[in-house]
């Protein structure tokens, strides 16, 4: 079942199109992530599901019914902002069941504690629900603002990069906490970042924009080991995949132009010779940079291999992606 | 160019010791990487070399020259800062050639040193632009020129590319990296991101509340961690702590951590007290067999690899394995470490404890 469907969905700002006819299903209970650079469309989609904004055009359904004519408070959408948006002078507690003492939802005050203290549990901030929201670190004022999406019930919670602002660690902690509360309640979620990491572990669906236009909408595991053109290709995985001429190699396909080569689909040992530029050894693992051809290519490899910058090694495609004049996969 | 040795170096603001005692010694050519959280004491060294402060105590040497008290004009040193400092009302031209016309070089030098170096950068076509209207990297690219163009005897660089965005961090520190290879000139770096340290360095210090946690080359540091700071700054995701009382015989070759008998790099010191057993995330297996057991509780898919949290009875820990492996949340699976690459560390200290693995890292540490 669809909680939110947009159909045909565009929108324009002063004759700037952000929007281009976005056709797009938000399943039940699923975990959508939009992924893509500034300006690609990410937070517009938000703003229109929430009511902020109206479309130019298309209809946006929420339950199965046309949103078009609510107020974003008819709407029974929960927005989280990249920037926490507290009330100062509320303790967290009050913080939290503001949102529930709305006079549209009118929740009896059992209720309310009740949701406070799971909520509360849930984020790991019960220790802190008396303290005034000025007196809390940014990851925990991040949390609560999560909090205050949390208590309610809507259709959808919409969620504009809201970790893009706390340090690496507290990211990764908090991406996984998102995760497991969102399995756990069901909920269904849109998410919009333009991190690659939190696109592939969070999502159930990521929907790939570029300039207003979703350019595909698909598992993680779809949108990387399948992506429908180049600029995809290049959205997904860390090094980046390799783009070069297609002849670079033998046997591409006839109308292919360019090839993209992930760097963890390069056999070493076998094909042509390249040159070892640099190794940077990370750790976890070794990027190689290579040059075949006059082109840079990066490579991964053993941790600990004795390749230095001056030796040969022989590298030979392995599923190699196939794009054509104008970047759309053809292999 | 010339090697740099600092020797004791310390430095208080009032009763705050912003650095205790450091040594250590960047080589003839070398990409040096001071590393640590904000406020470790890693700015304060640098700006202590460059001679923007002057240590409290201790000495350091900048080509084989006692240098500690002197001047930061009379050190002969290049600064790169995190916001690249340009005139904006010169061109890009003109901002290259400040420093030497201020050297009172001749014009006719300056021109073909100008040019020499924006043929370095990839600049030449933008000598003549002026830097309001240029984009990140080449603001970026004009502030690295006005360092090299003077030829001093190092470059001291404080989080040169923390102002810019991932992407364009990453491209950066690539062509940042190829510069230094084409000029080998000894260059020391402050940065607090691990993977910018690791990708681009030849050496790390690694630091910590003013104190030198480890220093050698990046594989060593991430293999053989002198500290659990270390162990947990360093890596992405850091290394895992299974934490247990117990003890732990010199010349040990395993020890026993519930039923299951794990082996372990020989142990060079006996120890008995609280422990911590640091695992890397890509050295965690599934292996049915083990009795050493764990829940899965989260997967996290990146492509190629995924990252499965294991929570077990000493800790929660985290596995790097490929995305084919089956993992499911829920489920109890038999776990097993990579015996050669574990350390040992003592949980009250946090110190690394000696063994066949680290013996020779932590000997000069």
């Amino acid at each position: 079942m669809a909680e939110v469907f947009l159909r045909n969905v565009s929108k324009s700002f002063e004759g700037n199109i952000a929007l281009d006819r976005v056709t797009m299903e938000i399943a039940n209970g699923s975990f959508v992530v939009l992924l893509g650079p500034t300006g690609a469309g990410k937070t517009t989609t938000l703003r229109l599901i929430s009511g902020l904004e109206s479309p130019g055009e298309g209809d946006i359904l929420i339950g199965s019914k046309s949103a078009l004519g609510l107020t974003p408070a008819q709407r029974d959408v929960a927005m989280v902002f990249q920037q926490y948006s507290l009330y100062p002078h509320m303790t967290v507690r009050e913080n939290l069941a503001f949102p529930l003492r709305s006079p549209i939802l009118n929740t009896p005050e059992v209720i309310i504690a009740q949701k406070i203290n799971e909520i509360a549990e849930m984020l790991r901030i019960s220790g802190k629900l008396d303290n005034k929201a000025t007196t809390l670190s940014g990851g925990e004022m991040q949390r609560v603002s999560i909090g205050r999406a949390l208590v309610r019930d809507p259709s959808i919670y919409l969620m504009d990069e809201p970790l893009s602002s706390l340090d690496a660690k507290l990211r990764s902690d908090l991406r996984v906490e998102l995760k497991n509360i969102q399995a756990n309640l069901g909920a269904t979620f849109l998410y919009v970042t333009h991190d690659q990491i939190e696109a592939m572990t969070l999502a159930t669906q990521i929907g790939v924009l570029d300039r207003g236009r979703l350019v595909q909408f698909g598992t993680p595991r779809e949108i990387y080991e399948n992506p429908a053109n180049l600029y995809v290709a290049g959205r997904l995985g860390i090094p980046r995949i390799n783009i070069l001429p297609a002849h670079v190699f033998a046997q591409s396909p006839k109308l292919a132009i360019s090839i993209g080569l992930r760097p963890e689909n390069i056999t070493m040992g076998k094909g042509r010779n390249s040159i070892v530029r640099r190794v940077e050894h990370l750790g976890d693992q070794t990027r190689l940079h290579l040059n075949f051809k006059n082109h840079d290519i990066v490579t991964l490899t053993d941790v600990h291999t004795s390749l230095e910058p001056g030796d040969y090694i022989a590298i030979q495609p392995r599923n190699p992606l196939y794009f054509d004049a104008v970047g759309a996969r053809i292999a | 160019m010339a090697e740099i040795r600092v020797n004791n170096l310390q430095k208080k603001f009032g009763e705050f010791t912003a650095v205790k005692s450091s040594s250590f010694k960047v080589e003839d050519g070398e990409f040096f990487m001071l590393l640590g959280p904000s406020g470790c004491g890693k700015t304060t060294t640098l700006r202590m070399i460059a001679g923007l402060e002057l240590p409290s105590s201790g000495e350091i040497y900048i080509g084989g020259e006692e240098v500690s008290q002197r001047p930061a004009s009379q050190r002969d040193i290049a600064f790169v800062f995190q916001l690249f400092a340009l005139y904006p009302h010169m061109n890009v031209r003109r901002n290259l050639s400040y420093p030497l016309v201020s050297q009172g070089l001749a014009r006719d030098q300056v021109h073909t040193k100008v040019q020499e170096v924006a043929k370095i950068l990839g600049i030449e076509s933008i000598l003549d632009r002026s830097v309001g209207g240029l984009s990140g990297g080449d603001r970026q690219r004009v502030a690295l020129g006005r360092a090299i163009v003077r030829n001093p005897k190092a470059f001291m660089m404080d989080e040169p590319l923390g102002a810019l965005d991932a992407e364009f961090r990453e491209h950066m520190s690539v062509e940042l990296r190829a510069l230094h290879d084409r000029m080998k000139a000894t260059t020391v770096y402050v940065t607090h991101d691990q993977l910018e340290a690791m990708q681009m360095g030849d050496k790390i210090v690694v630091m910590n509340h003013g104190v030198i946690e480890q220093f050698g080359k990046p594989q060593d540091i991430y293999d053989k961690p002198a500290s659990m700071f270390v162990a947990d700054f360093i890596g992405s995701p850091p290394m895992n702590f299974l934490r247990f009382y117990g003890n732990v015989e010199m010349g040990a070759r395993s020890f026993k951590l519930g039923q299951e008998k794990l082996a372990i790099p020989q142990m060079r010191i006996p120890f008995e007290g609280d422990l911590a057993l640091g695992v890397r995330p890509e050295h965690v297996r599934f292996k049915d067999s083990s009795s050493y057991r764990g829940e899965v509780t989260a997967t996290e898919y990146l492509g190629t690899t995924q990252i499965v949290t294991i929570k077990t009875a000493h800790g929660t820990l985290k596995a790097r394995m490929a995305s084919r492996d089956s993992a499911r949340v829920g489920e109890t699976v038999g776990l097993q470490f990579d015996a050669k690459t574990v350390t040992m560390f003592d949980n009250q200290t946090g110190k690394a404890l000696r063994s066949a693995l680290n013996e020779g890292v932590l000997a000069h540490g």
